[in-house]
């Protein structure tokens, strides 16, 4: 009994951990190009911002 | 290698298309302002389908020394591109209380377009419009996500309950439960409550009002029997309902959406404003509706006229496609009128506005196509339908069930429970999934083959059809004339004409180059310069050898007589000092596959009719050649409409399958309709299925999909009504306890959803013979009218 205490808060915590990453990754638009994603993987060219 | 075609061809085209893009001013007025100088335009890319597109679309615009960032869309086909309009000026300008000053980077926005064109693809703006809807969706999705949390944690301490937890551990996870089921339905069911009150106030129902009560009470019941340290707590089968249901709620919103932005944001390429001539010479750009009667407006070549008018001066060919639907262009000169939409081709026009923007020729059609909506806005779709029996027959099932028990033996509470534990097992959980799922398996399917669904009502109409009206030209024709027989002709010949053919945008003079360099022949051209365009007659060019004249008889023979030109779409003549060299004959090309398909939808027993607006010759040729028994000739508009609307009065589902604006009207009278994506954005808008490619076999395949996909509806609402028949009789004699009702509620989904799924594994649907592969999608270069 004692160690659901524990247990408990740790599960939600957790579950509300993988809930909050979904919301902040809808949020910032990983899933508005879906197709296009795939593609940019295999362009060999440098995709990152000028540094 | 690339599959995209696009390159080869380009090059010579992007002359010619410099005129089709939107002006900087267009650009400028639907670009949104973020603030610092920056400023975001979307455009859409209807071409773009693989990485190289990406990427060479994405390089192209970031060598625009103005652009800070472009990002290529591939599931919208869209093109954000963030451009730097002021830049804050460098030195001793800056004055410290008002802050940065701006100076302009002097981009002209239109060079954004250009980059864009150079790289082969057609643009067109995208003024974003369904805002609401995409934020929508994103709730949705977020709803979806909370109550999936929430049904995930309860389900977690449910099974450690079922599985035998002494009572007071059961009483506090059923009170965590409850915690955590009350924001998730807050949250998620909003959308549930929201609509079924929506409906009950007009004293109606649909499929929401079960929902909505099922999950109320089953959370309230549960809450109460927790207060008083029961064991049946339904808190699990209450969170599941709502994540299932939030599902197909957020699938159904989606299906509708996706393909409702990739239409409206092919073209939107209505003239926003046009150059209004001043008294004193001045010019001046101004919006459409800004101009009043009798004021002056230029029209360069290439221009599409934006308002109703006559002609002062100047001569060109018009495309007036617009208007007739037949690609067989006018010729105009002083005191000839002129009809907004239509495109001048080869002259530059002023013309005297003798309508405003809002009593247009194109704003008669959209008041005639808001006439016609009927057959469309009638239809009830099959989940409201069957909501309608559903919903009395299980509301009424709980309340005799909460009698009978009450009767029976005298313990009301344990009638109460009874009857919610009905009201429980009966939501329609499998019921809201089943059509959306199918829906959207079947949309995607479709999409593939790159037809566009607009809602899923559609699909359900599509299979009900018993009778298919074509128009012509540009929907069994492409609308585009070929040449024949041109391997016949001199190469050389065909090297000079072609030369010469590159400079005019008139369509004979375009399909005539494109035929010399095309696939077929890839002759070589013969580059001459000088050359000068005479509307209405042709294109002539000094050469060493003389005067070349590329054009109507009349005018390359120097012929005086005003003999009469035969049929507008038919011949052109090259000609040197008056002395005819070569004749090119011209026919409109049926679309790729057009008699097998009408052969094939024939067999089907649908009945078929041509209905266009030209000729009754040409059009009773074409048919006999298709062996389309059913034409009318010389229809207008209105006429057009008139057919559908007797269809739909007759008690018949008729098909419209049209592109122009003239068959936009009867594009929304009809039961259900379709277009190809060379149509005119009204009639894009208008119809329910949008088709990308050139052949006519998207029709029995889009036909073939949404009867698979009814009957897959039909076979889901079989399933959820079969495990009603085994569960419901278990709640009614009160056995129904929550372990029983969660997995029932999740197997039926799942079955239903699994059922969905069967679809892209179906097999006998109609198959693209002999080619491999599909060919990119082709879009005409003419713009479109917006709404």
């Amino acid at each position: 009994m004692n160690m659901l205490v524990y247990l408990i808060p740790i599960a939600l915590l957790m579950g509300g951990i993988g809930l909050a990453a979904f919301l902040w990754s809808l949020k910032s638009g990983q899933y508005d190009d879906m197709d296009g994603a795939a593609w940019r993987v295999i362009t060999d060219d440098d995709d990152h911002p000028s540094s | 290698m690339s599959c995209c075609a696009a390159g080869s061809e380009a090059a010579l085209d992007l002359e010619r298309s410099a005129a089709l893009l939107p002006s900087s001013e267009e650009i400028r007025l639907a670009s949104r302002d973020l603030g610092e100088g920056l400023f975001q335009v979307d455009f859409s890319v209807p071409g773009v389908h693989c990485g190289t597109c990406i990427t060479s679309i994405e390089t192209a615009l970031k060598r625009v020394p103005a652009v800070e960032r472009a990002r290529v869309n591939l599931s919208t086909r869209r093109v954000g591109v963030v451009w730097r309009a002021k830049r804050p000026a460098e030195g001793p300008l800056i004055d410290a209380d008002a802050g940065p000053v701006f100076e302009d980077t002097g981009l002209d926005p239109v060079e954004l377009a250009r980059a864009i064109a150079s790289t082969g693809y057609s643009c067109h703006l995208f003024t974003p419009q369904d805002a609401a809807s995409d934020l929508l969706l994103k709730q949705l999705i977020r709803a979806v996500a909370v109550s999936g949390f929430a049904a995930a944690n309860i389900m977690l301490l449910s099974v450690s309950v079922w599985s035998g937890a002494d009572a007071s551990t059961r009483d506090l996870f059923h009170w965590i439960s409850a915690l955590i089921a009350a924001p998730a339905l807050i949250y998620g069911g909003r959308f549930f409550y929201q609509s079924a009150w929506a409906v009950l106030r007009h004293g109606r129902s649909n499929m929401d009002v079960p929902i909505a009560i099922g999950i109320t009470l089953s959370y309230f019941s549960s809450l109460w029997e927790t207060i008083h340290h029961g064991e049946h707590a339904y808190f699990d089968a209450t969170a599941s309902l709502l994540f299932f249901l939030l599902i197909g709620r957020a699938l159904d919103h989606m299906m509708r959406d996706r393909a409702r932005s990739a239409i409206s944001g092919l073209a939107r390429l209505n003239p926003r404003g046009a150059t209004v001539v001043g008294a004193d010479g001045s010019r001046d750009y101004r919006l459409v509706d800004d101009i009043k009667i009798g004021e002056i407006v230029a029209i360069s070549a290439g221009e599409r006229i934006a308002l109703d008018g006559v002609v002062v001066d100047g001569a060109s060919d018009l495309d007036v496609s617009i208007v007739n639907g037949e690609s067989a262009p006018r010729t105009v000169g002083p005191g000839d009128t002129v009809q907004a939409g239509t495109l001048s081709l080869t002259g530059s026009l002023t013309v005297r506005a003798t309508a405003q923007a809002r009593d247009s020729f194109l704003s008669e059609i959209i008041r005639l196509m808001e006439a016609a909506e009927g057959g469309k806005a009638r239809y009830r779709r099959i989940a409201d339908r069957a909501a309608q029996l559903y919903a009395p027959v299980v509301h009424l099932l709980a309340l005799s069930s909460f009698i009978v028990w009450g009767l029976y033996d005298g313990d009301w509470k344990h009638a109460l429970m009874v009857a919610i534990a009905v009201l429980i097992i009966t939501c329609p959980c499998a019921l809201g999934l089943a059509v959306p799922v199918v829906q959207v398996v079947a949309a995607g399917k479709l999409f593939q083959r790159g037809i566009m669904v607009k809602d899923g009502s559609a699909m359900e109409r599509l299979a009900l059809i018993d009778a298919i009206a074509f128009d012509k030209t540009g929907t069994l024709t492409l609308g585009r004339p070929v040449p024949v027989d041109i391997g016949k002709v001199n190469p050389d010949m065909v090297a000079i004409a072609a030369g010469l053919a590159a400079h005019s945008r008139h369509p004979l003079s375009q399909s005539l180059w494109r035929a010399a360099t095309g696939n077929l022949l890839r002759g070589p051209v013969r580059s001459i310069a000088g050359v000068k365009e005479i509307p209405g007659s042709g294109v002539e060019a000094e050469a060493p050898e003389g005067r070349y004249r590329l054009g109507n008889r009349r005018f390359a023979l120097g012929l005086n007589a005003s003999e009469a030109d035969g049929p507008a779409l038919s011949e052109v003549l090259l000609s040197l000092n008056g002395y005819g060299l070569a004749c090119f004959r011209f026919e409109d090309s049926l679309r790729p596959g057009a008699e097998a398909v009408i052969a094939d939808l024939r067999g089907e027993g649908l009945r078929l009719a041509v209905l266009s607006g030209d000729r009754s010759p040409v059009v009773s040729a074409l048919a006999a050649r298709l062996g389309i028994e059913e034409q009318q000739a010389e229809l207008s508009p209105a006429d057009k409409a008139r057919f559908c609307a007797s269809e739909q009065q007759a008690g018949r589902h008729l098909l419209m399958v049209g592109d122009g604006i003239n068959d936009a009207p009867a594009l929304s009278a009809a039961y259900v309709s379709m277009a190809p994506a060379t149509a005119a954005d009204v009639g894009r808008q208008a119809a329910d299925f949008v088709f990308m490619h050139d052949g006519l076999d998207a029709v029995p395949f889009a036909i073939d999909v949404s009867k698979k996909a009814g009957q897959l509806i039909r076979e889901n609402f079989a399933l959820a009504i079969g495990y009603n028949v085994f569960a419901v009789p278990v709640a009614l004699l009160g056995y129904a306890t929550p372990l029983i009702a969660a997995v029932a509620m999740s197997t039926s989904s799942l079955i239903v959803v699994a059922n969905a799924l069967r679809l892209n594994g179906a097999s006998g649907l109609v198959r693209r013979k002999g080619k491999g592969a599909v060919p990119p999608v082709v879009l005409r270069d003419v713009p479109g009218l917006a709404i």
